[in-house]
């Protein structure tokens, strides 16, 4: 298990040096088979196809972000595994654009850690956040394990992520910590249920797991309709009506 | 370099429901109206298309129509004693922004609160004695009466297009309505809306206990209409994107499809969006206002509009703000108890339980804004005595869905992980299998929660920000724990399969989980200048011709969602401008 987390990452460098496409090899494993463009029902794989290398995320916070969304959202019955559904590439837009750069959040100082009530008080944007927290994730990992998160072992990174959200991981800054749990955490589960368009939700399987219709919702014949009664139908997205 | 523009009659700050009523009935009264907006312009039609309305995550989770607190916000602290920090993003409560203001996202419930709330004070110490008023509790009457607003709340109803169904018609007990409400002249325009599983669920459950549920009154159109005046509404899809959203089926009662529009129409009224209201100018005689500086955020240039008639109707909170910044009354000084701007800012309090039932199909996307079956048997209900449990005021306690979104909703049962393959197993059926019901209580006004002007910390103008202080204190703690104990019986009788169990216990109030957009108070209405900013006309005691309107005026915050009175308040002080004020301008009381 550990062992091919650490040929993939031994990989992706290897490919970067030899200039190789990155891009596949960094997660997004949408098809590639010729015959995608001639069937409909693969038009989501399709047009997500295109989403594939990071924007924002270096190395080592790929590799970080790739193995917390397996990690997070395993290969099951319910959907593939996190990577394939393109969580990774939601976080890394999310990182790159405007709400990773601070838009929308109050960033003059003088900064004070105040109280959990009084909320996110780092002078950090999401996107900084991300980058600190993961030095201090492999650097809390590396003294911990020998190894970081990414090359961890399933029952590693899960003892981890259960101490970090339990707040009991010491990165030097309380706040630091657990504003990078939520953080994570949120981008996480956007990435798992945000509309296609955002990278995530590859294919709406977020959706089709908990059984989200998605966009289209004229449901005033439904209301009646489909009282205590599964609605029918593909969920559809903003792609799909686009 | 201020340019001072020509005078108008009157400047309103702010384009919501208040700024959006009064420009359209001060513009039809023959005034020349300027409306400032600090944000865009927003039409229906344009702004609120299918499908890119439909997105979670640009509007539910990153807020898109909101207040941008990189450039204003407040700094916030639980008691005097903290140092307050910035808002540095938003949480808690959400102001729009823009043409329509918060009652572009709102969700629609519109009450009609009674004289239990008007006459607060009178009221339990009439019935309890004035000892049962906690020492710290700075509420008050208003010095207005459910009669005199009953015709405005009537009129804004029918303006905003809200659906429901009457419990008390002139005395008379009406089937299916909430039996405890104050007595209407006549029925709702528009019926009440369809019920989804929630709601039928949460109606059996409380006629079995012995309460009295009705659906929630709502501006969602339940079937197409035409307002009296002449506005069409389309029929309200349940969509299940009302909260947070525009609507793009022009269901939803906003200021932006119901005045807005027709104010534009009338050559009196004019609209400047992207200008910021930075300050309230005085005469130098100290009775009068003379107009209002603004800065236009499209060019960053600084102008003065000079107006008979100032109206701040900007939120509620930046109302207060704008007044505190324009030194206009005395500031709030919790230790002194002395001053009048800042005091009695209030909010709300709320419990919720989660029930599973398996195998049930919810459907929690296909909601109106107003899909929520209530009870009011611990609200306006006089017969709920609240000596035994010692607390004053009361809560409403709703069985429904509204905008439960799957970023946002993903109820599994406590103690399931929060990731991996048994949090996924767990979250595939408790979204189709959980329904929600939930407490919304009042806050009664305390003398530790206000507003004031922060020291520190300032906005993108370079003005100090404002500061709120604010906690739950003893009288919350007690409604919600008996909430709580109210909530988890009814969710035991109707055997669920699981059941995430209201909490009793006590935490300070924090502005990180979204809680409730409905903060009052600050500038608030009364009966005398000593107790009061504003006359029960919304009209400044120390400056005749400013009028402040907006839920800042709530000496205290009921249960119910605010925007029912606001709306008939400023029909009420319209009206009170139009016939009145402008033949003999001064004190209108």
């Amino acid at each position: 298990m550990s062992d091919s987390k650490v040929d993939r990452r031994d990989f992706i460098k290897t490919a970067v040096v030899g200039g190789a496409a990155a891009a596949s090899a960094a997660g997004a494993v949408a098809p590639q088979d010729a015959h995608a463009q001639e069937q409909p029902a693969n038009a989501a794989a399709q047009a997500t196809r295109a989403m594939t290398g990071y924007s924002f995320l270096n190395l080592e916070e790929a590799a970080f972000v790739e193995a917390l969304v397996d990690h997070m959202i395993p290969e099951d019955q319910f959907t593939p595994k996190g990577t394939d559904v393109g969580v990774n590439i939601f976080i890394d837009r999310a990182l790159a654009g405007a709400w990773g750069k601070g838009d929308r959040l109050y960033r003059s100082g003088p900064w004070r850690e105040g109280v959990p009530a009084q909320g996110y008080q780092l002078p950090l944007t999401p996107a900084e956040l991300y980058r600190e927290g993961i030095k201090l994730t492999n650097a809390h990992c590396n003294g911990t394990y020998g190894r970081s998160f990414d090359r961890l072992d399933t029952a590693q990174r899960e003892e981890f992520l259960l101490a970090l959200s339990a707040r009991e991981v010491d990165f030097g800054s309380e706040a630091v910590a657990r504003e990078f749990w939520s953080i994570l955490y949120q981008t996480v589960m956007e990435g798992m249920f945000s509309d296609p368009i955002y990278g995530g939700n590859r294919d709406k399987v977020g959706w089709r797991m908990i059984g989200f219709p998605g966009v289209v919702a004229f449901n005033r014949e439904n209301v009646k309709n489909y009282l205590d009664r599964e609605l029918p139908g593909e969920p559809i997205s903003i792609e799909d009506m686009s | 370099m201020v340019t001072r523009l020509p005078e108008v009659d009157v400047v309103i700050v702010g384009m919501g429901w208040a700024g959006g009523i009064l420009a359209k009935e001060l513009a039809e009264a023959g005034l020349r109206v300027v409306g400032l907006e600090r944000g865009a312009m927003r039409k229906p039609g344009v702004d609120y298309g299918v499908p890119a309305v439909r997105d979670e995550l640009r509007y539910r989770s990153r807020l898109d129509l909101m207040q941008d607190v990189a450039r204003d916000t407040l700094t916030i602290r639980n008691n005097p004693n903290q140092e307050a920090l910035p808002m540095r993003r938003l949480g808690s409560f959400l102001p729009g922004e823009g043409v329509g203001g918060t009652a572009i996202h709102w969700s629609g419930h519109t009450w009609r609160w009674t004289d239990m709330e008007f006459k607060i004070r009178s009221y339990y110490e009439e019935r309890y004695g004035r000892n049962f008023i906690p020492d710290d509790m700075t509420i008050q009457d208003w010095g207005i009466s459910y009669d005199e607003l009953e015709p405005y709340y009537e009129h804004f109803e029918r303006i905003a297009a809200v659906s429901g169904k009457a419990g008390n018609i002139r005395g008379e007990i009406q089937e299916g309505g909430n039996p405890f409400e104050a007595p209407r002249q006549n029925e709702y325009s528009l019926p009440a809306l369809s019920p989804i599983l929630a709601n039928i669920k949460f109606t059996e459950a409380a006629q079995n206990l012995g309460y009295h549920p009705f659906p929630r009154p709502s501006a969602n159109a339940s079937i197409a209409y035409t307002n009296p005046d002449g506005v069409n509404y389309s029929a309200c899809q349940y969509c299940g994107y009302c909260q947070r959203f525009g609507c793009e089926a022009n269901a939803k009662g906003s200021p932006h499809v119901a005045v807005i529009p027709l104010a534009m129409k009338n050559p009196n009224f004019e609209l400047r969006v992207q200008a910021w209201a930075s300050k309230v100018i005085k005469d130098s005689d100290g009775t009068r206002v003379t107009g209002v500086a603004y800065t236009d955020l499209m060019t960053g240039e600084e102008y003065e509009q000079p107006a008979g008639i100032v109206i701040l109707a900007a939120y509620a909170i930046n109302n207060v703000h704008l007044m505190l910044l324009s030194e206009i009354g005395q500031p709030y000084d919790p230790v002194t108890q002395t001053g009048i701007i800042g005091k009695n800012y209030s909010y709300q309090a709320n419990r919720a339980t989660v029930m599973f039932f398996e195998g049930r199909k919810f459907n929690p996307f296909i909601n109106a804004g107003g899909s929520y079956a209530t009870i009011d048997d611990f609200n306006t209900n006089l017969d709920f005595d609240r000596e035994p449990h010692d607390f004053i005021g009361g809560y409403t306690v709703a069985g429904g869905f509204n905008t439960y979104l799957p970023i946002g909703w993903r109820p599994v049962p406590n103690g399931t992980p929060r990731w991996g393959t048994a949090w996924k197993e767990a979250a595939a059926s408790g979204f189709q299998s959980a329904m929600r019901i939930n407490a919304t209580g009042s806050v009664m006004a305390n003398r530790y929660n206000y507003y004031d002007l922060d020291s520190t910390y300032k906005n993108a103008l370079g003005q100090p920000l404002m500061r709120m202080t604010f906690d739950y204190h003893d009288n919350e703690h007690k409604m919600l724990a008996h909430s709580a104990r109210i909530m988890n019986d009814m969710a035991a009788s109707m055997n669920p399969t699981a059941v995430n169990p209201a909490g009793d216990g006590t935490t300070p109030w924090s502005v990180v989980p979204y809680q409730s957009t409905h903060n009052t108070g600050g500038a608030i209405m009364g009966t005398s200048p000593a107790t009061s900013a504003v006359n029960k006309y919304l009209q400044n005691w120390d400056y005749h011709n400013l009028f402040v309107v907006g839920a800042n005026v709530y000496p205290h915050n009921s249960a119910y969602n605010p925007t029912g009175p606001l709306g008939a308040l400023t029909y009420w002080t319209a009206d009170a401008i139009k016939n009145r004020y402008i033949n003999n301008p001064g004190s209108l009381v």
